[in-house]
C-alpha cells in the first residue's frame, strides 16, 4: 500500500509543471481567451513533441502507452496552469477510439491523432438534452446522421468528431464535410472553446458496440476532469493563501482572522480529498477495473463540487479585486464550474455511486 | 503508486484475520466493571499473541510492524467488531509518547504493563479554564527535593477510575512564557490526593471524569521529555491521538453507513416508498459513501507521507476534523431516516446522534484543528 508516484511519474509531473508554467503565463492565457480557437499551432506542436496527444494511446498505435495515473498527473498540471488547449478534447476522442474503434478506424484515426497529425473531439449532448450525459436520441439513417450537438469542445479546430448516439453507440465523422456546420458558442469558460454542431445527413461510420469498454472510457474522461479540477482548485487555494498573507486590513494581515484562515483550511481539506479520490480512480482504472466506475464517479462528484467551492471561496478571500476581470481568479472559477457540469454533474454522479453501491 | 496490499501486508492481514476468527471473545457484558474486566482480558489475549503493540519496537514487547500494518490492524479489528482494548489511551497515545520522548529506563518500566493492560493510562490535559487554550493551564507542580507537589483540577479524563498512570501536563515555571513553563509528568493515580468525580454527559452516561488534585506527589524521574519541555511532549501525544486513531474511526464510519443504508432500504418514507428511494436521502447517502472513501484514502496517503518523513505531521488534524463532520452528518441523516422514531431514545441512532455532537470537540475542537492547519500547513499568520 503506497500512494507515492513512481520516479517516472514524478518526472512527468515535474516536466509538465515547469513546461506549462513557462509557456502559459497570465498574458498568454488572456490572449488565448480572446482567440477564436483558443490555442496556436506552435503551442499545439509543442505538446505533440512531448507526446501528450498520444500519451494513453497504446504503443502499437504510435502512442506512449501510458496509463490513467499518468493522464491524471498531466491533467492536474494542465488545470493548475489553466493552459488553454485542445488536449483534453483529443484525449476524449482517443479514449473512445481505443475503447470501441475497429482496427481499421484505429489505423486511420487513432494513429494520426497520437502522432499529432489529426485532431479529434467528442460530441455528447443533444440540443434538447437533459442532465444525463449518457442519453442521446441521435440515430443515423443508414450512414447519414441528422442531429444537433451542443457544448462540443474544440470542434472548430478538430479534423474529426466522435458523436454519442442512441443506445450508447458512437459515430465518427469528418468536420470538413459540407453537411457539418460548426457555430461558436459563448463559453462560460473562455479558456475552453465550445461549439454547436449541426449535422444535416452527415456521412458517419459507426464505432463498434462495446458498452463496457465505452463505460471505462467515459470513466477515464471524468477522472481526468476531476484531476483538472484538483489542479484548478490547488492554484486558487494558493492564490487565496498568498493574498491572505499580504493583504492588510485593520492593521493586520487578513489571514490572521479566523473567518479567513478557516476558509483557507477548508480549501485544503477539499483539495486534498479531491486529489486522493482522483488518484485512486486513476489507479483503479489501470489496476482494478471492477471498482473503477464507482471510483471515477466519486472523484467527479467530489471534485466538481470542490472545484467550484474552492475557487468561489478564494474569490471571497480576495474581496473586491477578485471580482474584477483584471484579476485572473475568475478564469479558475469558470473552468472549475464548467468542468463540474461536463460529463455529468455532481448530482448525477452521486446517483451513480448510489446505484453502483446497491443503495 | 500501488493501492493494493503488498504480499507481506496481505500475509499480515490474513494471519490477523485467522487469529481474530479463532479468538474473538464475543459480546461485551453489560455494566462498567464487567465490561472493563472483559476488555482487560481481551487485551491480555492480544498481547500474548503479539498483537497489542503492533508498530512498537520488539525490544519493548511490540511486534515491530510497519505503520501500514498497524493501520491494517486497526481496520481489521473494527471490521471484526472485536471489543475495545482496556488501555486505549496507553496504547494509542501514552506508549508512543514514551517511545518518542522517554528515557531508556522509562521505556523499560512503562511500556510492558501498557501492553499487558496491567497498568491503565488516562490523560490529564484539559482544565475547566483551559480547553482549546491548553497552554494556559494552571495546575501547578512545585519541586520539593526529589519530588514535585501538584495541585490543580483536570477535566474530561476518560478511564480515570481504572487508571494507574495519568499523562499530566502541569506548570512548573509560572514566570516563563505560557508554552515554556510546562512539564509532562506521569502521575500515579493511586494516591489520596487525587479525587475522581464522574461527569454525566448529554447521552446520560459518564464516560469522562473530573480530577481534583490536592498536593499529589510525583517523583522527579516521572518527568517525560525534560522539565519545561511539556508542550512539545503534549503535542506528540495529541498528534498520535489524531493520526493513529483515524484508521479505526474510518472503518467504524463505514460500518455505520452500511447499517444506515440497510435501514433506509427497510424504512417506509412517503407513499409506500422506502427511505433509500427518496432522491434527497439517496444523494446524502452517496455523499457519505464518497466522504467515507475520502477518509480512508486521506489516511493512507498521510501514512505514505509519514513513512517517508518519519513523523506524523499537522496534516493529521485534517483527518480528525473531517471524521467529526462525516460522523455528525451520518447520524443526522440517520435521524431523518428514522422519521417519527427519532423523537424517542429507543433507537441506537438517537444515542449515536447525541454522542456525535462531541466529535467536533473531543481531541481538539474543529476550530483549533482549523487553526493548526491554517498556521502550520498553509503558513498563514498566527491569530495572536
Amino acid at each position: 500500500m503506497n500512494f507515492d508516484f513512481t520516479d517516472d511519474q514524478e518526472a512527468i509531473k515535474r516536466t509538465a509543471h515547469d513546461f506549462l508554467a513557462a509557456r502559459y503565463r497570465s498574458e498568454t492565457i488572456r490572449a488565448l481567451a480572446q482567440d477564436e480557437r483558443g490555442f496556436t499551432e506552435p503551442q499545439w506542436h509543442e505538446l505533440v513533441q512531448l507526446g501528450w496527444p498520444g500519451m494513453i494511446v497504446p504503443e502499437p498505435h504510435d502512442g506512449l502507452g501510458l496509463g490513467a495515473v499518468e493522464l491524471v498527473v498531466i491533467a492536474e498540471e494542465m488545470g493548475y496552469a489553466l493552459a488553454p488547449s485542445p488536449l483534453h478534447s483529443n484525449t476524449c476522442a482517443a479514449l473512445l477510439l481505443i475503447a470501441a474503434g475497429t482496427e481499421d478506424q484505429r489505423r486511420r484515426w487513432l494513429e494520426p491523432l497520437a502522432r499529432g497529425e489529426l485532431r479529434g473531439t467528442l460530441a455528447v449532448w443533444d440540443e434538447q438534452a437533459g442532465w444525463a450525459p449518457d442519453r442521446s436520441e441521435a440515430e443515423p439513417t443508414g450512414r447519414a446522421l441528422t442531429a444537433t450537438k451542443i457544448a462540443v469542445p474544440d470542434a472548430a479546430s478538430a479534423d474529426f468528431l466522435i458523436v454519442a448516439g442512441a443506445d450508447g453507440r458512437h459515430y465518427l465523422l469528418e468536420t470538413r464535410d459540407p453537411s457539418v456546420q460548426i457555430v461558436a458558442e459563448s463559453p462560460l469558460d473562455p479558456t475552453r472553446k465550445l461549439f454547436t454542431v449541426h449535422l444535416a445527413a452527415a456521412p458517419v461510420e459507426p464505432l463498434a458496440d462495446r458498452p463496457e469498454r465505452v463505460a471505462q472510457a467515459y470513466a477515464t474522461i471524468v477522472t481526468a476532469l476531476a484531476a483538472e479540477n484538483v489542479g484548478v482548485a490547488q492554484r486558487a487555494m494558493e492564490m487565496a493563501v498568498e493574498y491572505a498573507k499580504d493583504r492588510k486590513q485593520f492593521d493586520r494581515p487578513i489571514g490572521a482572522y479566523q473567518a479567513v484562515s478557516h476558509r483557507c483550511a477548508q480549501m485544503l481539506l477539499e483539495v486534498e480529498s479531491a486529489r486522493s479520490l482522483s488518484y485512486w480512480a486513476a489507479w483503479a482504472l489501470d489496476h482494478e477495473p471492477d471498482s473503477a466506475l464507482r471510483a471515477a464517479s466519486m472523484a467527479k462528484a467530489y471534485a466538481g463540487d470542490a472545484g467550484f467551492r474552492v475557487t468561489a471561496s478564494s474569490l471571497q478571500v480576495h474581496g473586491g479585486i477578485g471580482f474584477t476581470w483584471e484579476h485572473d481568479l475568475h478564469f479558475f472559477l469558470k473552468r472549475a464550474t464548467a468542468n463540474a457540469h461536463a460529463f455529468g454533474d455532481s448530482r448525477w454522479h452521486r446517483d451513480r455511486v448510489a446505484d453502483l453501491t446497491g443503495v | 503508486m500501488d493501492l493494493t496490499l503488498s504480499p507481506d501486508e496481505e500475509a499480515f492481514r490474513d494471519e490477523l484475520r485467522a487469529w481474530l476468527r479463532d479468538n474473538h471473545p464475543g459480546r461485551e457484558p453489560a455494566g462498567d466493571e464487567a465490561g472493563f474486566e472483559f476488555r482487560r482480558h481481551w487485551q491480555r489475549k492480544l498481547n500474548q499473541a503479539g498483537w497489542a503493540g503492533v508498530s512498537w519496537p520488539t525490544e519493548y514487547g511490540g511486534r515491530g510492524a510497519t505503520l501500514i500494518e498497524q493501520a491494517i490492524f486497526n481496520e481489521e479489528t473494527v471490521r471484526a467488531r472485536t471489543p475495545q482494548t482496556a488501555n486505549v489511551l496507553g496504547l494509542a497515545m501514552g506508549g508512543p509518547t514514551v517511545i518518542a520522548h522517554g528515557t531508556e529506563e522509562q521505556r523499560r518500566r512503562y511500556l510492558p504493563p501498557i501492553l499487558s493492560a496491567e497498568e491503565i493510562w488516562c490523560q490529564g490535559f484539559s482544565e475547566p479554564e483551559s480547553g482549546s487554550d491548553l497552554a494556559s493551564l494552571k495546575t501547578r507542580a512545585t519541586r520539593h527535593g526529589d519530588e514535585f507537589v501538584v495541585t490543580g483540577q483536570k477535566v474530561w479524563t476518560t478511564f480515570a477510575h481504572h487508571a494507574k498512570w495519568c499523562m499530566l501536563v502541569a506548570r512548573t515555571d509560572p514566570d516563563a512564557p505560557k508554552h515554556k513553563g510546562l512539564t509532562y509528568f506521569l502521575m500515579d493515580m493511586e494516591q489520596e490526593a487525587v479525587q475522581i468525580r464522574p461527569l454525566r454527559q448529554i447521552t446520560g452516561e459518564a464516560e469522562f471524569n473530573e480530577l481534583f488534585i490536592e498536593e499529589a506527589r510525583i517523583p522527579r524521574e516521572n518527568i517525560v521529555g525534560g522539565e519545561g519541555n511539556g508542550w512539545a511532549v503534549a503535542i506528540t501525544t495529541l498528534m498520535h491521538e489524531r493520526s493513529t486513531l483515524a484508521f479505526g474511526l474510518q472503518v467504524a464510519v463505514k460500518i455505520a453507513l452500511d447499517q444506515l443504508i440497510e435501514q433506509s432500504q427497510h424504512t417506509r418514507a412517503n407513499d409506500g416508498q422506502f427511505a433509500s428511494q427518496d432522491p434527497l436521502v439517496r444523494q446524502r447517502l452517496a455523499q457519505l459513501l464518497i466522504e467515507s472513501e475520502v477518509m480512508r484514502l486521506n489516511a493512507y496517503r498521510g501514512l505514505s507521507a509519514i513513512m517517508r518523513s518519519g513523523v506524523p505531521g499537522p496534516e493529521g488534524s485534517l483527518g480528525k476534523w473531517h471524521w467529526a463532520e462525516v460522523n455528525q452528518s451520518l447520524t443526522e441523516l440517520a435521524m431523518d431516516v428514522a422519521g417519527p422514531r427519532a423523537m424517542t431514545v429507543e433507537s441506537e441512532w438517537t444515542y449515536r446522534f447525541l454522542r456525535a455532537r462531541a466529535n467536533s470537540i473531543e481531541g481538539g475542537t474543529t476550530e483549533i484543528l482549523k487553526n493548526i492547519v491554517a498556521e502550520r500547513v498553509l503558513g498563514l499568520p498566527r491569530m495572536r
